[in-house]
C-alpha cells in the first residue's frame, strides 16, 4: 500500500529474486503527459501496475456546476483536446435533447464532417506518437503532414487549430468558410495518395509486428468488464460503436463499416485505428458535396433553462464512449455533471493487460490504448 | 426487453423495488443494503446486465444518490439502479467483483464523495493528494483559495 505522493523505494533485501519497484512518470515520454505508473518488477517481468492520477485533475465537474449551459461545453474541449470537437458535440446534443431544439439539417452535417476530421486528425497524431514510442522516428513527420492540412482547415472555419468550441446548441457557431469544401477536397486526395506510405512504414514493418502482435492481449469478456470502448474494445471483438448503435446527427444516412477485430492485441488495436481513418474518409467525402443550403443555427432562447431531470447523451470519440450526465433542477445551470470520458476506463485495464509481460513490451500496451490525461483527469 | 419484463424479473428478486419511468430509460430505486443482491442478479440473470458504462454519486443535500448506468451488450436495454446513503454513515456494498471497471470508477466516487464501499480491495485516493481534506463534489464543500464562483 503506497501513498499517492510518496516516491516509492526499493526496500526489499532479497538481491536478484526481489521485486523491483519502478516510477514511471509522472515526466516520462512514453506516458505523453503527467500520467505516473508505479511498475513492480520481477526481473524484467511486470508483477503489478498501479496508476496514480490528478496531476492534471482540475475538478472540471464542479466547475460545470457555476458555469451556464451555453459556458460549459467549452470547458470540455479541454478534456480530451484531440477530440475536442466531439466532445463539445456531446454536450450540445444533451442539451438540444433536454430542450427538444430543432438543429437545421445543415449544421448536423457540417459537425458529423468535423468530427470525422477530428477523428482523423487524432489517430494521425497517435500512429506517430505511438511508433515513435517503439522507436521508428519517421512515421511522426508523415502523419503530421497530413494532420497539419486538417488543422488549417479547423483554423480557417473554426478560428482555433486544437480546443475548436465551434459548437453551440442548436447548431455551430459561423457557417464555414468559403474554402471549406475546396480543402477538404484536396485533403481527401493527398489523405488517400499518401496513405499507403503508413502501410509501407509502420504496417507491413517487420520489427513493429514483432513488437506488437501478441502483446497486451485483451479478451471481449474482460473489455465489457473493465468498460472499454472504442478502439481498444473493438480490437477484442466487442461491437460498441455508438456511431452505429445510437446514430446521432446523420450517422444514420451515411454508410460506413464499423472496424472489427478479434485478436485482440496491440497490433490488432493498430490495425482498427488505421481502417478506422479510411472509414472517415468514406463518410466526409458521402457528405461533402452534399451539404444542403440553410441556416446553421437553430433557434434558441438567450438563456438555456433545462427542465428538472436527468439527461444522459453518448457520442463516439477518437478514443471511445463519451458519456454526459446531467442532473438539472430546472435552473440555468447544471446541478450536478458527470463526464463519463473513455480513457479513464481504458486505463483501468492496463494492470490486466501488461500483468506478466516484459517490461519494454509495456510501451506497446500503453501506445496503442491511446490514452489522454487530461481526458482521465478531468 | 422492454421495461414491463424487466421490472417483472427485479422484482422477482427484490420486491420492495420501486420504479420511475419519467426518464429516457427506466430508474430502479432499491435501499443500499440490497445492492449486491440485484447487482449479481442484473449480472447474471436473465438481464445479462455486462456493461457498467457510468457510475456516480449525487449530493442532494439531504442525502446522497449512487447511481449506476447499466446496459446489455447483448440485449442493448439499459436501466439506471439509484440506492440512497446518509451523507454521515455513507456506505455501500462495492461491486468490483461483478464488473471490475467499477473498481477505478468507486475510488473516485469514494474520495469525492466520501461514500465507503465495503470489501473494495483497495479504496485509496486515486486523484486527490493523500493529505486533501474534505470531499470537494459534495455541495458543502468551500475551498477558500481555488473556488470558481460565477
Amino acid at each position: 500500500m503506497y501513498n499517492q505522493t510518496e516516491i516509492i523505494k526499493d526496500t526489499t533485501d532479497l538481491g536478484p529474486e526481489g521485486e523491483l519497484v519502478i516510477n514511471m512518470g509522472p515526466q516520462h515520454p512514453a506516458t505523453h503527459g503527467v500520467l505516473h505508473l508505479v511498475v513492480t518488477l520481477n526481473g524484467e517481468t511486470i508483477k503489478k501496475i498501479e496508476p496514480h492520477l490528478g496531476y492534471i485533475h482540475r475538478s472540471i465537474e464542479k466547475m460545470c456546476e457555476s458555469l451556464t449551459y451555453r459556458q460549459f461545453i467549452y470547458v470540455t474541449s479541454r478534456m480530451d483536446y484531440l477530440s475536442s470537437h466531439i466532445n463539445n458535440l456531446g454536450c450540445a446534443l444533451l442539451i438540444e435533447k433536454g430542450m427538444q431544439i430543432e438543429v437545421p439539417e445543415r449544421a448536423k452535417y457540417i459537425r458529423v464532417i468535423l468530427s470525422e476530421l477530428t477523428r482523423i486528425a487524432s489517430h494521425e497524431l497517435w500512429l506517430g506518437a505511438m511508433a515513435m514510442d517503439l522507436g521508428a522516428f519517421t512515421p511522426f513527420f508523415y502523419t503530421f503532414r497530413e494532420r497539419e492540412m486538417i488543422t488549417e482547415i479547423m483554423e480557417e472555419t473554426c478560428g482555433a487549430r486544437l480546443t475548436m468550441n465551434y459548437i453551440v446548441p442548436g447548431g455551430v457557431m459561423y457557417d464555414i468558410h468559403p474554402n471549406f469544401q475546396k480543402k477538404v477536397k484536396a485533403f481527401i486526395k493527398q489523405f488517400k495518395e499518401k496513405v499507403t506510405e503508413f502501410e509501407d512504414l509502420v504496417t507491413n514493418n517487420v520489427i513493429f509486428q514483432s513488437r506488437t502482435k501478441g502483446i497486451g492481449i485483451l479478451s471481449a469478456e474482460d473489455a465489457i468488464s473493465f468498460g472499454c470502448t472504442g478502439p481498444v474494445a473493438r480490437a477484442s471483438g466487442v461491437r460498441c460503436d455508438i456511431r452505429k448503435l445510437y446514430p446521432y446527427d446523420v450517422y444514420d444516412k451515411v454508410e460506413f463499416d464499423e472496424v472489427i477485430e478479434t485478436a485482440g492485441d496491440s497490433f490488432a488495436r493498430y490495425i482498427v485505428r488505421v481502417k478506422e481513418m479510411n472509414q472517415s474518409i468514406r463518410i466526409i467525402e458521402q457528405l461533402i458535396d452534399s451539404i444542403p443550403e440553410g441556416d446553421f443555427v437553430g433557434k434558441t432562447k438567450n438563456v438555456l433553462k433545462l427542465p428538472k431531470g436527468e439527461f444522459y447523451t453518448r457520442v463516439e470519440t477518437a478514443r471511445g464512449e463519451f458519456g454526459v450526465f446531467i442532473v438539472s433542477e430546472g435552473g440555468t445551470n447544471p446541478y450536478r455533471i458527470k463526464f463519463r470520458s473513455p480513457g479513464f476506463s481504458n486505463l483501468s485495464a492496463l494492470n490486466h493487460m501488461a500483468a506478466g509481460s516484459k517490461i519494454g513490451d509495456l510501451m506497446a500496451t500503453m501506445g496503442t490504448l491511446d490514452l489522454v490525461i487530461p481526458d482521465i483527469d478531468r | 426487453m422492454s421495461n414491463e419484463e424487466i421490472k417483472e424479473i427485479i422484482s422477482s428478486t427484490l420486491p420492495s423495488a420501486t420504479y420511475d419511468e419519467t426518464g429516457e430509460w427506466l430508474n430502479v430505486i432499491i435501499d443500499s443494503k440490497d445492492w449486491e443482491k440485484i447487482a449479481a442478479e442484473c449480472r447474471n440473470g436473465a438481464l445479462q446486465m455486462d456493461f457498467l458504462f457510468c457510475l456516480t454519486c449525487i449530493d442532494w443535500k439531504t442525502h446522497l444518490t449512487m447511481v449506476y448506468h447499466l446496459t446489455s451488450t447483448k440485449h442493448r436495454h439499459n436501466i439506471v439502479v439509484k440506492a440512497n446513503l446518509d451523507p454521515a454513515i455513507a456506505e455501500i456494498k462495492s461491486v468490483c467483483a461483478i464488473w471490475r471497471t467499477a473498481e477505478f470508477h468507486e475510488r473516485e466516487v469514494f474520495e469525492m464523495f466520501g461514500v465507503k464501499f465495503l470489501n473494495h480491495p483497495d479504496l485509496r485516493k486515486l486523484i486527490l493528494e493523500d493529505d486533501f481534506k474534505g470531499f470537494p463534489l459534495r455541495k458543502d464543500f468551500e475551498d477558500p483559495i481555488n473556488m470558481i464562483k460565477l
